[in-house]
């Protein structure tokens, strides 16, 4: 977008990166916050459907569509409280960074071929690392509270994404490894053609592997049935007891926006990223490798696709939290500890060797050859000396250049 | 995480008072200042969650001047292993050594005076090494001329280029400091264990209000369940202790 900017429309380069940087931040901030008011309304209605009742029905005339908007100016009128106890600091900080962390992992997410604010090469690492953080502002909001309700639900959450952090990284490394890659854009593009190329299908301990990386994405996510951290039951509200009004608000942008990151990291990663199930755009003899207005429109129909399965992932998470009672703490560590890293390890283990086997994958037959793998980086031939110096890949610049 | 969003949204107002601006050099000023800011902050707070906010906020600017330089896996790293680090330092931390709310950690002036020497003379060192170095600039051949770690470093690595490969493929002997390396590690271990274990709370010697009521003599057939209830710990004791008996 930046070489666009700069030749066609002629800006000045410090400038077409500022405007390329901003289009970039200002998408995703909408879709984290425009996401975030459909996720809340279809959470109502996905939740009176699921106990016999309506939900939200007039606001906004028919279904209640504009509830969460009606929320929202709740919200920005509510006064906005502080405990007398709380350390001010902190207590105001909280909710910023719970809502950056969960901002930043989208800077590294791609939505279609090449849609992505940032290619990184090791973007599923960024991801994961930078969703480790987001309980930061869980604990800081739990100890800046001064209130013994906060501090459970800060500890419990602490102890709880501390643990699920493990298997959740076994489960995604199997990914890294069918595609050989870390970066998000050549892992999706590897599961291109029909969609038994998904790596769900790729062989049977991916499918398992997938399901357990559902259990820990919903765990890590602080979603029923692990949201220990704010049982209402027992904890009134866990660590966001003392908030109200708009940083409230931000906890809960920055838990609908962690949801829809690992939505669409499951169908990055295991169902196929942009590539639909029939692969209509290919039959039909279009690219989306190319530049022109062509390859534009695949690339939206493949973000179409995406968000679609990010969608269903969230609904998906939706109907778990409104099925499902709510586990006790040692349950919550025993499914960790117990089932789902021994499993993540044994699949990751069983991938392994299957690959070394079988690496054409389940069914193979019926699938066209996986697109290869168009990276930035200069690979070292497997016999050269080890002392050799490599050149710094002049290529590197191009590619990130030709965002 | 804070410093890119507020990067990414905040400065986009000052891009358009000035005419042409130089992003690396400005996102680099930015990132250096705010890491050296936070890092000054973590030593003048008191307040141990504070530091550790401060910490945080040091390293995340670090981790953004590693993706600056184009060095993403050790951004990630640095983002993984120091942020995500802290934050499990400062669970551990707040959980074993708070006795009460806002603990104050107010530090002795012989202590600021210690720190401060200590301080001036690792920067001194370290200024030394920076300047020494000719030119930061890298090669326009894309050669790289000097050895990019020095021989001390490559043995922490497990290579020694220093020795002269002598001919016997006899690599026990030039496998460098790996291991010690690794002992030191699991020495940190044992120290943090023996930290936990000092810091951990202290067991009551007197029994709790609840204990001395259970222990008023119970009725024939609840005696009767507690002692089969008691009988196979019994067993395990001694197992426990050797069982020599």
């Amino acid at each position: 977008m930046v070489d666009f900017l700069i030749t066609t429309v002629g800006l000045p380069s410090w400038l077409a990166w500022t405007a390329a940087a901003g289009l970039a931040a200002f998408l995703i901030l909408n879709l984290i916050a425009g996401g975030a008011l459909v996720f809340i309304w279809a959470e109502r209605k996905i939740a009176a459907r699921i106990q016999d009742r309506l939900g939200p029905t007039r606001t906004g005339g028919r279904f209640g569509w504009l509830q969460s908007l009606a929320d929202g100016i709740k919200l920005l009128a509510k006064e906005d409280l502080m405990p007398d106890g709380a350390d001010p600091l902190l207590f105001r900080i909280a909710p910023y960074v719970s809502f950056c962390a969960s901002f930043c992992a989208f800077i590294a997410l791609p939505f279609a071929f090449d849609f992505v604010g940032l290619r990184l090469n090791v973007a599923v690492f960024f991801v994961i690392a930078v969703l480790g953080l987001e309980v930061f502002g869980v604990i800081l909001a739990g100890y800046a509270s001064a209130s013994k309700w906060s501090l459970f639900g800060a500890m419990r959450e602490a102890a709880q994404v501390v643990s699920y952090e493990v298997p959740l990284g076994m489960c995604v490394v199997v990914p890294v490894m069918l595609a050989g890659s870390m970066d998000l854009v050549t892992i999706g593009e590897k599961q291109a053609g029909w969609f038994t190329n998904w790596f769900i299908f790729h062989d049977p301990f991916t499918f398992v592997i997938f399901w357990v990386y559902v259990t820990c994405a919903v765990a890590s996510v602080n979603r029923a049935p692990f949201d220990l951290a704010e049982a209402e039951s027992e904890l009134v509200a866990g660590f966001h007891t003392e908030y109200s009004g708009l940083r409230w608000s931000f906890f809960f942008m920055a838990e609908y926006g962690s949801m829809f990151l690992v939505s669409v990291l499951a169908a990055v990663l295991f169902l196929g990223g942009w590539n639909g199930p029939i692969p209509l755009a290919t039959l039909a003899g279009l690219s989306e490798g190319t530049g022109d207005t062509t390859g534009y429109f695949v690339r939206l129909l493949g973000m179409a696709n995406l968000l679609g399965k990010a969608t269903l992932g969230v609904l998906i998470m939706m109907w778990i939290r409104w099925t499902l009672p709510r586990l006790r703490i040692d349950q919550v560590m025993t499914t960790c500890l117990k089932y789902c890293t021994p499993i993540a390890a044994a699949m990751f283990a069983g991938a392994m060797l299957w690959q070394l086997a079988l690496p054409g994958g389940l069914v193979a037959g019926l699938s066209p050859p996986t697109a290869g793998v168009r990276e930035g980086w200069l690979q070292e031939p497997a016999d050269a000396p080890a002392a050799a110096v490599v050149e710094p890949a002049a290529d590197v610049a191009a590619a990130g250049g030709s965002r | 995480m804070m410093p890119f969003a507020a990067v990414v949204v905040c400065s986009l107002p000052a891009a358009v008072v000035v005419a042409a601006i130089n992003w690396h050099t400005l996102l680099f000023f930015l990132f250096a200042a705010l890491a050296c800011g936070f890092a000054v902050a973590v030593a003048a707070a008191d307040n141990v969650v504070r530091m550790a906010l401060y910490l945080i906020m040091s390293l995340g600017a670090t981790a953004g001047l590693f993706f600056l330089a184009g060095a993403e896996f050790v951004g990630a790293m640095q983002l993984m292993i120091y942020v995500g680090g802290t934050l499990v330092l400062l669970v551990f931390g707040v959980m074993l050594t708070a006795q009460s709310p806002f603990v104050s950690l107010r530090s002795s002036t012989g202590d600021k005076v210690l720190a401060g020497v200590a301080a001036v003379a690792l920067l001194a060192v370290l200024l030394q090494a920076a300047f020494s170095i000719e030119s930061w600039r890298r090669p326009a051949s894309g050669v790289v001329e000097q050895p990019a770690a020095t021989p001390l470093g490559m043995a922490l690595v497990g290579l020694r280029v220093d020795e002269p490969p002598s001919g016997a493929p006899d690599d026990a002997v030039r496998s460098g400091y790996l291991l010690p390396f690794e002992i030191v590690s699991v020495h940190l271990l044992v120290v943090l264990v023996g930290a936990a274990y000092l810091a951990r709370a202290k067991r009551r010697k007197t029994p709790r209000p609840i204990e001395v009521v259970a222990s008023v003599e119970p009725p024939a057939s609840v005696a009767e369940h507690a002692a089969i209830g008691r009988e196979p710990g019994r067993r395990g004791s001694s197992v426990l202790t050797g069982g020599g008996a």
